[in-house]
């Protein structure tokens, strides 16, 4: 294992992190505490509660999730696209480093910064509502292991996408729709009954259920099956970077 | 004594069916420097990438200190050093982090050291707390041999080092060049200046058409090239050499107006004095004298042309 090579890339891309402060952190804070104001006092006001649980904290968990899934995959991708699009790529396929050292250094240090956000925003809303957590290692673990799964899928992006715009396609296309439709603002249960079933198709769903289980104890689907997809989606994530690697796609000629 | 890279039957098809190398046979001996020629678009570049392990071979294999570049990359990479022909930097690192940056990818420990000597021996270290954005074309080819220099490497390949860079670096860079080797470093340099491959390499190899077309010792080359041809042209045509003047090297041309002698230039007697003394006195009258000397350029080139398809 070239540990020095995960070090340097996790360290490179974290200067990346901390010379970029005002996008990578205090833009996703904004636009939260934006959804805060909208959500949480405009629509607030009317919902009230919703299974017990007034409605500004109970999008917390939600909001978190939907920062948490745009800002890792905005992040991983771009921090191994922008290499390939420069050209500086060279020196990390010429080095002796195997693909899951490159992962490591580069989804590592993603999913860092995810997580480091995640933590903010929730400070934030701590400071706009109440809020409780009742599974504090569940809400942690459910944390980490959301952003090193779309961390990792923001990664395969940065390696399949050709350009800038198809960078921005499967965030814009795939994952906003999903993570809007993933119970961010609301109970799955609110919806009809076959729009039900249809949302249970939706991997977020699952996300968003198993965070907001562990502030609230409640939640659209068991915890445990919350836990297993998102095992699944990493599974899942883990396998096509692996593939990438063996057969050199889209890195090397 | 090793070879440093032994290349066995490279060939390379790109996915868009261009065929870049054509069975490619060669070996680097260790310590040496080796110049690699070649037009644009001759495979130079994909040679490199193959050893490097950047691209993949579509067949044969590559050795480098006994190590095979796929089943052993492991130890065969971090044993080269690679600095690329394009300008390709981190916009917005410092000279610094990014030299300790390739260091550590290499699979070394940190060194400070090591790398503040690298960046002193490049005229660096007075720039290393700025961003490479903020450098001339120039500092940042040394930024990039600084990079490739930060791991100790045993192998440096060097693709077209010189290519957009003013004299005073180009010097610079030939006496770095020149204490790594004596340091041991095997270096392989790819150049579109001959003048360059002529002064500094040991062996020099000519590739085009994904194919390498010769290899030669600089010395035996340099022979070929000090030979020199002094052509006398006649006031009045010639019908044969006249008997007092047969020789070896010596040939009229086809309608006698002209004498070639062809000539070692560096031997002690070249013939010139006695050939000159022979026309004075079998009355024959030169018109104007003139000498040509085959230059390393025009060998490439006729070796270029003649393989061409």
């Amino acid at each position: 294992m070239n540990l020095h090579a995960v070090k340097a890339i996790y360290h490179f891309e974290m200067a990346r992190t901390r010379r970029t402060l005002l996008q990578s952190i205090v833009a996703p804070v904004l636009s939260t505490a934006l959804y805060f104001v909208v959500f949480g006092a405009a629509i607030g006001g009317r919902i009230n509660e919703v299974e017990g649980v007034p409605y500004g904290a109970f999008i917390v968990p939600g909001l978190i999730m939907l920062s948490l899934l745009t800002q890792s995959i905005a992040n991983a991708s771009f921090g191994i696209y922008f290499p390939r699009f420069t050209g500086t790529i060279y020196e990390v396929l010429s080095a002796p480093v195997s693909g899951l050292e490159i992962a490591l250094g580069y989804v590592g240090a993603a999913a860092t910064k995810s997580v480091i956000l995640g933590l903010i925003i929730l400070a934030t809303a701590a400071c706009i509502v109440p809020l409780r957590i009742d599974h504090p290692a569940v809400m942690l673990l459910f944390l980490v292991l959301t952003a090193v799964t779309f961390s990792l899928m923001g990664f395969v992006i940065g390696i399949w996408a050709e350009g800038f715009e198809q960078l921005q396609l499967v965030p814009l296309l795939i994952v906003t729709p999903l993570t809007f439709l993933g119970g961010s603002f609301y109970s799955v249960d609110m919806l009809p009954g076959f729009w039900r079933t249809v949302a249970l198709f939706n991997p977020v769903v699952y996300l968003v259920s198993g965070f907001r289980w562990s502030f609230f104890s409640l939640a659209d689907v068991p915890v445990g099956i919350s836990l297993a997809a998102t095992l699944a989606c990493l599974g899942a994530c883990l396998a096509l970077t692996t593939w990438i690697f063996r057969t050199g796609y889209r890195l090397k000629k | 004594m090793t070879a440093a890279i032994t290349v066995t039957g490279v060939e390379k098809t790109y996915a868009s069916g261009f065929r870049a190398l054509k069975g490619v046979d060669l070996e680097i001996r260790r310590g040496e420097i080796f110049a690699l020629l070649g037009p644009n678009g001759a495979g130079k570049t994909t040679l490199i990438s193959i050893v490097c392990g950047i691209v993949k071979a579509t067949a044969g294999r590559v050795l480098v200190e006994g190590h095979d570049t796929v089943s052993a990359a492991r130890i065969t990479r971090s044993l080269i050093g690679l600095v690329p022909q394009e300008l390709t930097t981190d916009a917005f690192e410092t000279v610094l982090a990014t030299v300790s940056f390739s260091r550590g990818l290499f699979g070394k420990a940190p060194d400070p050291a090591h790398v503040e000597r690298v960046l002193r021996e490049l005229s660096l270290w007075e720039k290393r707390d700025t961003q490479i954005i903020a450098l001339s074309g120039g500092m940042k080819r040394r930024v990039l041999i600084a990079k490739a220099l930060s791991h100790e490497p045993q192998i440096l390949f060097l693709d077209e080092p010189t290519a957009g860079v003013d004299v005073e670096l180009r010097r610079d860079m030939w006496a770095m060049v020149r204490r790594l080797k004596a340091q041991g470093v095997t270096i392989i340099l790819t150049t579109h200046y001959i003048q360059e491959a002529e002064e500094m390499a040991d062996r020099v190899g000519v590739i085009n058409g994904g194919e390498i077309v010769l290899v030669e010792n600089k010395a035996e080359l340099m022979r070929k090239l000090g030979r020199k041809t002094l052509i006398l042209t006649l006031e009045e045509p010639l019908p044969a050499v006249p008997d007092r003047l047969v020789r070896d090297g010596l040939a009229l041309s086809a309608d006698g107006t002209e004498l070639a002698h062809s000539y070692d230039a560096k031997a002690d007697r070249t013939g010139i004095t006695t050939l000159l003394a022979d026309l004075a006195a079998s009355g024959v009258r030169v018109k104007d004298l003139r000498t040509e000397q085959s230059s390393l350029e025009e060998i490439f080139v006729n070796l270029v042309r003649t393989a061409a398809p």
